[in-house]
């Protein structure tokens, strides 16, 4: 049983600090833009002091659950390469794995307790994950910060809502000094999944 | 059409029906709830120190003639069953609407209950809403309704509706004036000449809101197959409704009292009747009393933590679809205290000298993780005070490590206050460190007394918690700097060497609260590979896996200085200003 198949499911996973409600908030607010039921789920509190993160947007003509379950996300979209994997399960056959190329220690790695994952490149290729260097495509367009936004860009790449109604909702819901650096971001987001 | 939270949504129905008065104390998943409501025209909000309180505070504007929501989550109620068990007995005035928002799964709490059992218990009736349009709506109605049955009314949401945002037809506020309040003691006085006519009363209000509830509107049947009926109520119906797009299902808006008749009926149209509960017996448990047969699942639907579609669909007999397992060797990615946490040294210290460490109820519980591995308890807010105490006596007249409580500012406030009282009137022993990092930080920074910063920004007053301390005829007070380490070791090995009881004061704001940053520090060649800056805990240090030398991330480190204390070698340094 998978969740309700006119239901698309995207889950963004990273690190508390990495940007991905703002994502998932422009994500949520795209679908509603092209006339869809939305839902969108986050777990605050404990969650926020550093520990893994994960939001859920599942948005078609009628949708129910507001969770993600195992083998039934459409998109799995990761600010960081270990919770690309931690959150593989969730992947649907055939869907998409988008990753930003950039692995973030955890705290018990980074004291000794623990050590990164011995072949997280390879396993991430045996599921056709689209690597895309987020941050370093944020910087070089000018962005630094927008590296949330290079992401949402790639996802939208593979997503039916139209380039114009994307801008517009980013450049209504981001800082107003940050939108031309923003739509850069998307935008070479884009290109980055085209690529 | 706007995307709301459950508690955007809540606070929205909430200000659409006029309520004139918020009260709460801030806790996850509840908290955006009151900050919400408090953003609004036309209406007063605070926080109150404890649940309890808030209920109180709600009671009072209520028999005054207002319209009061009170917020607060699961463990919340807990606080305040002693003025809800009895404010079901007066009555209201003005409608009064208690949100109670449960936490299954514990993604912020110390344990997983059902506040439905609590409206059975104490005869509230209770609404749950399944997305934020019901939320709103719900909340929205509850106020009437309250007004309506001479009864508090209670929502009940949990994590996946609190923090879930759905569309929402929002409308405009109704202007409702404050009731004239009248003097009725047989009403307002609980005293038993008074409270055993208002426990007939009360015993007539259950059975009107009975009768209405047997067919209200919040409560419906999805007609599907005869074969399957599904019993549920709030996020367990959306897992139900996407798991199962067959079956009957009857959708329960208000959870207590039950429609008892419809359930009846509804049970009897289908082959089987099922009920879908999340991290609880209570749906089930009450079905069965109404002499329904309640069928076994397939396979076990889990007893505690979240459901989903999935894990209803499996319990119906469904596979799980095909998918790729994680590797075994991902790490864990457990939370931490912040860099530049004022918390962080406390434990560090507490770690050195061995000491016993009773909990609390904050972000500073993230304490007892390692490297830290700092405490030995934590159950409720206020407990590490009352339970050093019970340390205290059950080990007196031995050789035992020193006891020392951890508690923050607001957690104090909250219910650690009345423990110290306990704790010096009974002339106990042991050492009382309270974290004032001059704000409630766990739950978003909210305002408590000990930083007199109020919800709708209005002046107050700074508590002065020395003075307070102080007061309880406590002499042995001490004021500290927990950002300097040899500070902090002084002050707890001299108040643990102290018979009496001593309170220790450790002062510096959350890190959030100012986000000032000074340069990074750096690790320079001097770095011997010790290791003993990796045992703070800091996200910002790393130990190379091979030389075992220590770096720092400048991206994430503040310049608090915190770990410069403790290396010997000289080889952490302030890094150049950039």
């Amino acid at each position: 049983m998978s969740n309700a198949e006119n239901t698309t499911t995207v889950l963004l996973c990273g690190v508390g600090g990495q940007g991905t409600i703002l994502a998932a908030d422009l994500l949520a607010r795209a679908a509603v833009a092209a006339g869809l039921q939305v839902k969108l789920s986050e777990i605050h509190g404990m969650a926020q002091r550093g520990g893994a993160v994960s939001t859920v947007v599942r948005f078609g003509p009628e949708v129910r659950s507001m969770r993600a379950d195992v083998g039934c996300a459409d998109f799995v979209v990761s600010f960081e390469t270990t919770e690309a994997l931690r959150n593989l399960p969730f992947l649907k056959e055939g869907g998409t794995l988008l990753v930003n190329d950039e692995a973030i220690k955890p705290l018990p790695v980074a004291t000794g307790r623990a050590a990164m994952p011995q072949n997280a490149r390879g396993v991430l290729a045996d599921h056709d994950a689209v690597l895309i260097p987020a941050g370093r495509i944020a910087r070089e367009s000018g962005s630094p910060k927008s590296t949330n936004v290079v992401l949402l860009g790639a996802m939208a790449a593979g997503l039916p809502f139209s380039q114009d109604s994307w801008e517009e909702i980013i450049a209504a819901h981001v800082p107003p000094k940050t939108v031309d650096a923003n739509i850069v971001a998307f935008r070479a987001g884009i290109a980055a999944a085209r690529a | 059409m706007q995307l709301l939270s459950g508690n955007e949504a809540i606070a929205q129905g909430a200000w659409e029906a006029g309520a004139h008065v918020g009260v709460a104390y801030p806790g996850t998943p509840s908290t955006e709830t009151m900050e919400e409501f408090g953003k609004k025209d036309g209406v007063y909000a605070e926080w109150c120190p404890n649940e309890k309180v808030a209920v109180e505070v709600g009671a009072g504007a209520s028999a005054a003639g207002a319209r009061v929501l009170a917020t607060m989550k699961h463990v919340g109620v807990n606080v305040a069953a002693d003025p809800l068990f009895t404010v079901a007995y007066t009555g209201v005035n003005g409608g009064f609407v208690v949100l109670a928002a449960d936490d299954p799964g514990m993604h912020s709490s110390q344990n997983e209950q059902d506040s439905r059992f609590y409206a059975l218990a104490a005869r509230i009736p209770m609404l749950e809403p399944s997305d934020s349009a019901e939320a709103r709506q719900f909340a929205h109605d509850a106020f009437e309704l309250s007004e309506r049955f001479d009864m508090p009314f209670m929502v009940r949401s949990t994590v996946r509706i609190s923090h879930a945002k759905t569309l929402v037809e929002v409308g405009e506020r109704e202007d409702v004036p404050v009731r004239p309040y009248e003097k009725d003691a047989a009403k307002w006085v609980m005293m038993p000449a008074f409270a055993k006519p208002r426990r007939v009363s009360l015993d007539a209000r259950v059975d009107a809101v009975k009768a209405w509830a047997e067919d209200c509107a919040y409560n419906r049947i999805e007609r599907g197959s005869s074969e399957v009926g599904i019993v549920c109520s709030g996020a367990a119906y959306q897992y139900v409704a996407e798991a199962c797009p067959d079956a009957s299902v009857f959708k329960l808006g208000c959870v207590w009292p039950l429609p008892e008749n419809a359930l009846r009926e509804f049970a009897e149209s289908v082959e089987r009747l099922y009920v879908v509960d999340e991290a609880s017996e209570y749906l089930s448990l009450m079905v069965r009393a109404l002499g329904i047969e309640v069928a076994a699942f397939e396979r076990p639907l889990p007893r505690d933590g979240e459901l989903s579609a999935q894990a209803v669909a499996v319990a119906m007999g469904a596979d799980v679809p095909p998918h790729a397992d994680a590797p075994t060797d991902v790490p864990g990615r457990p939370p931490a205290l912040c860099p530049g946490c004022p918390h962080r040294l406390v434990f560090k210290e507490l770690t050195r000298m061995r000491a016993i460490v009773t909990g609390d109820i904050g972000c500073y519980t993230l304490g007892a993780l390692p490297p830290l591995s700092a405490m030995d308890t934590c159950v409720d807010m206020g407990s590490s005070i009352s339970m050093a105490h019970g340390f205290e006596l059950a080990l007196r007249g031995t050789e035992h490590r020193p006891v020392v409580a951890v508690i923050g500012d607001s957690t104090f406030a909250h219910s650690g206050l009345s423990s110290l009282l306990n704790t010096a009137y009974n002339k106990g022993a042991g050492t009382v460190c309270i974290l004032d990092n001059r704000t409630t930080a766990m739950t978003g920074r909210q305002g408590n007394p000990f930083n007199g910063v109020t919800l709708q920004g209005r002046e107050s007053r700074e508590m002065d918690l020395e003075g307070v301390v102080r007061a309880l005829g406590i002499e042995d007070v001490r004021t500290v700097n927990p950002h300097d380490a040899n500070a902090v070791r002084a002050a707890l090995v001299e108040a643990s060497r102290a018979d009496d009881l001593s309170v220790i004061v450790f002062r510096a704001p959350c890190v959030l609260l100012e986000r000032k940053r000074k340069p990074a520090f750096e690790v320079n060649a001097k770095c011997t590979g010790c290791g003993v800056c990796a045992t703070l805990g800091c996200p910002a240090i790393a130990k190379d896996p091979e030389t075992g030398t220590a770096s720092i991330d400048a991206g994430l480190c503040i310049g608090c200085g915190q770990c410069e204390q403790y290396c010997r070698f000289e080889a952490i340094v302030p890094g150049a200003a950039e």
